[in-house]
């Protein structure tokens, strides 16, 4: 009997042993892949614990996170969250962190670098690590008028810079949605409103149309093609180039016109001035094939196509195509076939020529502040890229006066304020929608500000109303006309 | 007269300085978890130490007088694990503002007072033989009860409970101590029965087919208690102890292999049709996926304690530095994986060796005790422990499919407690018997054990010698 209890034990033993072998296994050898699960939330819930940074506009919190009985220390809340989701974005336990709140998680955690010091002492006197704050360039008034300016139904982005420093002033899209929607805790909550969010055409809490939608940008491309015109030495502001009503495209049968019932029948031979103002296609085709798709591209490159970009929120970049054929080209040249652009990227076209050809780095950071009110980062402005010479650029900003004074973006204008701007309108295939834009600067001897309006997917009535208007209205806005 | 040197001394003041130093851990596990606690430091800590160290020498004090050569190990073990539960109750509490660690306390007290019952009134675990086939009839009724309309509850899906008022009641814990009596009463009055007879195949020496009857019946009762009260859990236990004490009995290994046979028709049958049954074994092999992870009743709880334990890492993140909450049932089910979270590697170990102790010295009583009714209780009781033990800390590490057993004494749950604490009872009380001088039974004075012939038995209750075949037939008058 005595054996069989003695082996019994020894089954026993083998019963631990390998419970303990299980357990060493788990907390130690799989540990690293455990706490990496996708499923693991601990982290995340380590985080939701932690005071995290504001979001702040003008000193004033748009995203802060209050002390909450709930499941959690804190709860995060957005102040005016329509008007600012798509910068924001969300912080939610169930679909992780977006845009700023995904990409400043470092300082608004605390975990940046530069707050290394803070951490070590927080460490040593058994501190909290608190968040530092992320104050953003935006002009909340600015950022209001332009959000407004944008009708409920539309989806458009109005997007306001500084072309001397690169400071975003204005970045606002629609539709938008409540961040705070997406913030709350109950995970069947939050994926409700998500579904419903997401209902809205146009919309994505992933997406900020602003730096990520790719548009065709229709005639307001024609800048690029001046300014490759230009520096080729084979344009001058004197040419005189053809302006027939319609080509045929090179090595195609398809046919190219201008705008019908348009101004631009009234020269069959027109100036850069007068083809700027009006917007005429045809001379562009000549244009492109004389100037070549490789200096072209050359320019789009300088100007941000191409190019990888964070404002620190990452930006799509934009695209203009390569291996163009002499058909393609001059669809291109006009801002069609396969050229897409963002809105920042055209509103970066016009802040390299409002500011001598120099584009500044688009920016969103004004500073981050520690808990302690102490400036930890304050990102200086930083040159982007030498788009254009000086002279060049003068000479397109002469040209893009012309839309405002007497030609397609009359309506912008405001009396004792010089705006250059170029206006465009992209059809969409045979829907008889358009993509509508408008993209300039003002003053146009001393830039303050650029500015971009994009209305997407409407019929040409309604985009040519808000474009124009709305550049307008931001100008009067800014320079309180 | 060389038996002087090897006679037995009590070493009840070694079991004293144990305790002395399983209540110095436990007090210190509970004022760490009451530093944690968000609402500052709260006292509870204190009442929680106090309450434990009285019951744990009230406990000392009883053995002293009635089982004072009691083995001195199985109960500071216990005092540990049972302390150390109590911490880590309180440390959810503190998460989730439960208040599971008081009642978790009245309910020690109310098994400490059961397991001094038990010692006062049983004294001679011998006596229990003679009632071998009450407990079977009392075992009967303990498995039955759940499944009255009215007085049985169904929670989360097993009806193993009994309610009256507020209170609800496992008796199937109790049952596993009724059976493991009965077992070991029926095992060791027809062990000669079941030895002798048989026939051999090859190494293994097959029983009768009669002799079978009573491991179909152990199947039944563990095929109902699977079906009617949906407990995979109690099953497996109660089929291993009676697995286990069968083995004890005879030595035969073909005991053992029959019972895996069965064990594996069985398992395959649940496996087949019986939805919960099928749920959990999903959840267990595809505990990651994503769709098993989300379903109700899938695999969210084993991943989360996965997760609780791999954060642990070594060292554990301390006590009150973990998330517990996260895990449900952090403080029964899964006990082991907040503790194993909060204490990290090194502490789980502890606590597993502090089990391989409390089975181990149970083993030894079995060992020592000379008659073989004693000898198959503990080994059986000692057993339960292990494998309950085994049952639980395997669902929790994937090692096989979790169930919903209780891990013993550190686990919040009245029933568990009080059954177990009963089982420790009467653990020492085998140990008792097998370690005093041999004619204590008999004589009033224990000091003169000196003079006693050695550790021959003389009682004429105690069965067998160790392993002798002829048992005197006396034992089921």
């Amino acid at each position: 009997m005595n054996q069989a209890i003695r082996n019994v034990w020894i089954a026993i033993l083998v019963f631990f042993t390998a419970i303990m072998g299980s357990l060493t296994y788990i907390q130690f050898f799989a540990a690293p892949d455990l706490n990496a699960n996708a499923l693991n939330n601990r982290q995340l819930y380590r985080d939701f614990d932690l005071p995290r940074g504001a979001i702040l506009v003008d000193g004033e919190p748009i995203a802060e996170s209050v002390a909450s009985d709930g499941d959690f220390k804190f709860q995060r809340v957005y102040h005016n969250a329509e008007l600012y989701s798509h910068l924001t974005g969300f912080y939610s336990l169930t679909f992780g962190s977006k845009h700023l709140e995904s990409v400043m998680n470092a300082e608004l955690t605390g975990q940046s670098d530069s707050q290394f010091y803070d951490r070590l002492v927080n460490m040593l006197s058994g501190g909290t690590n608190e968040g530092a704050s992320v104050e953003l360039t935006i002009d909340p008034k600015l950022q209001r008028t332009a959000y407004n300016l944008l009708p409920d139904g539309v989806q458009g982005t109005i997007i306001v810079s500084n072309p001397k420093t690169g400071d975003i002033l204005a970045m606002a899209s629609k539709p938008s949605y409540d961040t705070n929607k997406l913030a709350v805790v109950s995970g069947s909550q939050s994926t409700t409103n998500m579904n419903k969010i997401l209902e809205t055409t146009g919309l994505s809490p992933n997406i900020n149309p602003a730096i990520g939608h790719l548009i065709p940008p229709g005639s307001t491309f024609k800048i690029l093609d001046t300014v490759a015109a230009l520096e080729s030495g084979k344009y001058d502001l004197d040419s005189v180039i053809d302006n027939p009503n319609s080509v045929t495209l090179p090595g195609s049968t398809a046919k190219l016109g201008n705008f019908e019932e348009g101004i631009c029948s009234g020269q069959s031979k027109a100036k850069l001035s007068f083809i700027i103002a009006q917007s005429c296609n045809t001379p562009f085709v000549e244009i492109s094939q004389a100037v070549g798709q490789d200096a072209l591209r050359d320019v789009t490159e300088r100007f941000g196509f191409g190019q990888q970009l964070q404002v620190p929120l990452r930006v799509t970049p934009s695209v203009f195509p390569a291996d163009l054929n002499a058909a393609q080209l001059a669809q291109s040249s006009i801002g069609q076939f396969d050229v897409k652009a963002t809105p920042l990227q055209m509103n970066m076209v016009a802040m390299g020529i409002a500011n001598d050809g120099v584009i500044m780095k688009p920016n969103l950071i004004k500073q981050v502040v520690a808990s302690d009110l102490k400036v930890i980062e304050a990102p200086k402005p930083e040159q982007f890229s030498t788009a254009t010479s000086k002279e060049v650029a003068d000479k397109v900003t002469e040209l893009m006066l012309g839309p405002v004074q007497s030609g397609t973006a009359m309506s912008a204008r405001i009396p004792g304020l010089e705006i250059a701007a170029k206006t465009g309108t992209a059809q969409i295939g045979n829907t008889g929608k358009v993509n509508s834009w408008i993209t300039g600067f003002a003053p146009a001897d001393d830039p303050q500000v650029a500015v971009t309006v994009v209305i997407e997917k409407v019929d040409y009535n309604t985009g040519h109303n808000l474009t124009s208007p709305s550049m307008k209205k931001i100008l009067e806005a800014v320079f309180n006309k | 007269m060389s038996d002087v040197t090897t006679a037995p001394v009590p070493r009840r003041n070694l079991e004293l300085g144990l305790l002395a130093l399983a209540l110095a851990v436990v007090t210190g596990a509970n004022y760490l978890v009451s530093l944690s606690n968000e609402s500052g430091v709260e006292q509870k800590w204190l009442t929680q130490s106090v309450a434990l160290a009285c019951m744990a020498l009230a406990v000392h004090v009883v053995l002293r007088i009635w089982a004072k050569y009691a083995d001195p190990i199985i109960l500071p073990v216990v005092v540990a694990l049972n302390g150390i539960g109590l911490a880590m109750i309180h440390r959810v509490d503190n998460a989730t503002g439960d208040n599971a660690a008081s009642r978790q306390l009245l309910w020690t007290g109310i098994a400490v007072v059961a397991a001094i019952i038990t010692l006062w009134a049983v004294r001679d675990h011998r006596i229990l033989r003679r009632a071998t086939y009450i407990f079977l009839a009392l075992s009967a009724f303990l498995l039955v009860l759940p499944l009255i309309p009215g007085l049985g509850r169904e929670i989360n899906g097993a009806r193993i409970w009994v309610g009256l008022g507020p209170f609800s009641f496992q008796p199937g814990e109790i049952a596993k101590i009724t059976l493991a009596i009965f077992f070991a009463g029926y095992l060791s009055s027809n062990r000669d029965l079941i030895l002798l007879a048989g026939r051999k195949i090859g190494p293994l020496q097959l029983p009768r087919y009669r002799d079978l009857g009573p491991m179909i019946v152990a199947w039944l009762v563990s095929i109902g208690v699977l079906v009617f009260q949906r407990d995979l859990g109690s099953s497996i236990l109660f089929f291993g102890l009676f697995m286990v004490m069968i083995y004890v009995a005879t030595g035969r290994i073909s005991w053992i292999v029959i019972g895996l046979a069965f064990v594996a028709v069985g398992g395959v049958l649940a496996a087949q049709f019986m939805s919960h049954v099928t749920r959990r074994i999903d959840a267990w092999l595809n505990a990651f996926d994503p769709e098993v992870y989300n379903r109700a009743g899938g695999s969210f709880q084993i991943v989360q304690g996965l997760f609780g334990l791999g954060n642990g890492g070594l060292f554990g993140t301390g006590l009150g530095n973990g998330r517990p909450d996260l895990i449900t049932y952090a403080n029964s089910d899964m006990i082991v994986a907040a503790l194993g979270e909060e204490l990290g590697l090194f502490g789980i170990t502890a606590v597993v060796m502090l089990y391989v102790l409390l089975v181990s010295r149970g083993i030894r009583a079995a060992l020592g005790t000379r008659d073989a009714f004693g000898k198959l209780l503990a080994a059986g009781l000692s057993f339960t422990i292990g494998l309950q033990c085994f049952v639980v800390m395997g669902g929790v590490t994937r090692l096989i499919p979790l169930t919903g057993l209780t891990t013993p004494f550190l686990a919040a749950g009245g029933s568990s407690l009080l059954s177990n604490w009963i089982i420790v009872a009467l653990l020492l009380l085998v140990s008792h018997g097998a370690r005093r001088p041999a004619a204590v039974g008999l004589l009033t004075e224990p000091e003169k054990a000196g003079t006693a012939p050695g550790r021959r038995p003389h009682v004429p209750a105690a069965a067998a010698a160790p392993a002798a075949p002829a048992a005197p037939k006396e034992g089921a008058r």
